[in-house]
């Protein structure tokens, strides 16, 4: 580990952080810090680069430099002296199984049940009994509200319950951190209620979390944290009802009376 | 499906009206069963078609040997054809360049040949080569097999068309494959998943959608190529008929055994498509139709509610 790896409690750190699509330059030079247990939102307009770094989180995307740590350990490399070495497919994946990912269209396997939804990673990733994780999923399911919904597939299931199977899902991973790429931006309006219910208790749990939203009420209610991104790069960031009711930044000014 | 609670309000009276007459119907129907009638009047009148012979030889040993050797062919050629095609399809959509490259030109080749030629190409292998050895490439040799006994006419057979169609279900396995959400693997890669597992658990099993109505197609097609491995001297079903009628001289009638075969053989193919479509479509459709014998139950057992029929959900 470097002499810049994160202090402990730090759940995500990043430096410094730059991505390209072949020219385009996506990521411009990102720092960013989330303690454990908190939640961060994010904010910013389309095309701003929200999705690209969270997917950098997980490694679904690959930095092209700076650092990112999640748990202390750097995620897709390994140290060793001075040298960086890629990791195997096999040391990515197990990364990931320790980082949860929610998607704004769901993305359930439309196969699965929403049971063998979430029991397929337990079993195959982890080889976790199948005894244990069905308990376990029949927990989550019921804690999203979702216990007459065992057996339905994900065309059987509205927006609204097919995304909080998917937090299920991942929460099945058991892990340590959460990363919510818009998860309600797909949803109907009166659907949006019963994921935020879910999300908030889930953020009550002491539940690390970084959230790409476009619900102010949420950011406001239960962030830790408001990141303002605009163009790749972290245009303001602070308390987030500091952030809403005063934001220091013209760009951010102009954003927030947009959406507000 | 909306629920409407229409048991109370009466149902509104339907309109009388005298419907629109289809004189060309009547015409058009007309011909075609005249048409029909001649034909099956041909059928029991023609001394050349000469059904005692059919009968005679529609379960003879040599035809239903015959039978089984078309079967095993198909079976065992599909087999190859499926597994060669997937292994193929996922070399053409690796990120090795050498693999993808090494998976189009065998597409390509396979497919710009004619089977009828590459058959008689494997029929003929033993002039290319001499022996098949087992060793360490450009080093010493442990086994050694004479490329005549190991090449009969069924592995040559089942090579020609095996190696053939795994070219074609490659395309077929790689469109399927294609046509599943990025978003899926994403998903699994998301959760941990490694690429072989996703591949396993998650895209095939929808790619599947795509790849069985095909692969049916395939099936059935590979049936009935078989009959090409008649012309190396394999006795399937068509090669097993050939050599009664050579004998006999009743060409026509040992033909129609033969196509009756097939046509019997294809149908219980279509079949088979038909459920195993059902299966892989789970959890696509909110509801799947009916199979035809549940449709037949529920037929027989609503026949008595008063038409016309209740609507579902609505009881
Ligand atoms: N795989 C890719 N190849 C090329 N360009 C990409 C790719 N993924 C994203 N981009 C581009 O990167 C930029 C940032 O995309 P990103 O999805 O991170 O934005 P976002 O802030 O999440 O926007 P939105 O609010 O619309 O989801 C966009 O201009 C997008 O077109
Ligand atoms: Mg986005």
């Amino acid at each position: 580990m470097t002499e810049n790896a994160p202090a402990t409690d730090v759940m995500v750190k990043a430096e410094g952080i730059h991505k390209f699509f072949g020219r385009l330059h996506i990521l411009r030079g990102i720092d960013l810090e989330v303690r454990s247990g908190q939640v961060m939102c994010v904010i910013g307009p389309s095309g701003s680069g929200k999705s690209t770094f969270l997917r950098c989180i997980n490694h679904l995307e690959k930095i092209d430099s700076g650092r990112l740590w999640v748990d202390g350990h750097l995620v897709g490399y390994r140290q060793r002296g001075d040298k960086l070495h890629e990791m195997r497919e096999s040391e990515v994946a197990a990364q990931r199984r320790d980082i949860g990912m929610v998607f704004q269209r769901f993305n359930l396997f439309p196969h699965m049940t929403a049971l063998q939804n979430i029991m397929e990673a337990p079993i195959r990733v982890k080889g976790e009994p199948r005894q244990v994780v069905r308990e376990r999923a029949l927990r989550l399911l019921d804690q999203v509200g979702l216990s007459e919904k065992v057996d339905s597939y994900p065309s059987q299931l509205s927006g609204g319950q097919q995304q909080r199977v998917a937090i299920a899902r991942a929460l099945a991973m058991e892990p340590k951190l959460m990363l919510f790429d818009e998860p309600t931006s797909a949803l109907d309006p009166e659907l949006v209620g019963d994921v935020l219910d879910v999300m908030r208790r889930l953020a009550q749990d002491g539940m690390t979390m970084v959230v790409v939203t476009h619900e102010m009420g949420f950011a406001r209610e239960v962030g830790d944290s408001l990141v303002f991104m605009d163009g790749g790069v972290v245009v303001e960031e602070g308390d987030p009802r500091e952030v809403l009711t005063d934001p220091q930044h013209q760009r951010t000014r102009d954003f927030l009376s947009k959406v507000l | 499906m909306t629920e409407i609670d229409n048991t109370g309000s009466a149902r509104p009276e339907s309109i009388r009206a005298v419907p629109v007459r289809h004189p060309g119907r009547w015409v058009s129907g007309a011909v075609i069963l005249v048409l029909a009638a001649m034909f099956v009047h041909m059928l029991f009148t023609n001394k050349n078609l000469d059904w005692t012979t059919f009968q005679k030889f529609f379960f003879d040993g040599g035809i239903l040997k015959g039978l089984v050797a078309t079967l095993e062919l198909t079976v065992i050629a599909m087999a190859i054809g499926i597994v060669g095609g997937i292994l193929l399809a996922l070399m053409r959509l690796s990120a090795n360049p050498l693999m993808s490259s090494a998976a189009w030109l065998y597409i390509w080749f396979f497919r710009g040949t004619p089977v009828l030629v590459q058959l008689i190409f494997w029929f003929n292998i033993k002039s290319l080569m001499g022996d098949i050895s087992l060793g360490i490439p450009f080093g010493p040799v442990f086994i050694t097999w004479d490329v005549n006994s190991l090449v009969t006419t069924f592995v040559a057979a089942i090579l020609g068309l095996g190696l053939n169609e795994a070219a074609y279900m490659s395309e077929i396995v790689r469109a399927g494959i294609l046509s599943v959400d990025e978003g899926q693997t994403e998903a699994a890669q998301a959760l941990g998943m490694r690429r072989l597992q996703i591949m396993r658990r998650i895209v095939l099993p929808q790619a599947m959608r795509v790849i069985i109505p095909p692969t049916g197609n395939e099936t059935i097609s590979m049936l009935k190529t078989t009959s090409l491995a008649s012309t190396v001297a394999f006795t399937e079903l068509l090669k097993a008929g050939e050599d009664i009628f050579n004998a006999n001289y009743k060409t026509i009638p040992l033909l129609i055994v033969v196509s009756v075969w097939y046509i019997i053989v294809t149908s219980i193919l279509s079949v088979g498509q038909y459920y195993l479509e059902r299966h892989f479509g789970r959890g696509s459709a909110r509801e799947l139709p009916p199979t035809p014998l549940q449709r037949l139950r529920r037929n027989l057992t609503t026949f008595h509610v008063k038409p016309p029929a209740v609507r579902e959900g609505s009881a």
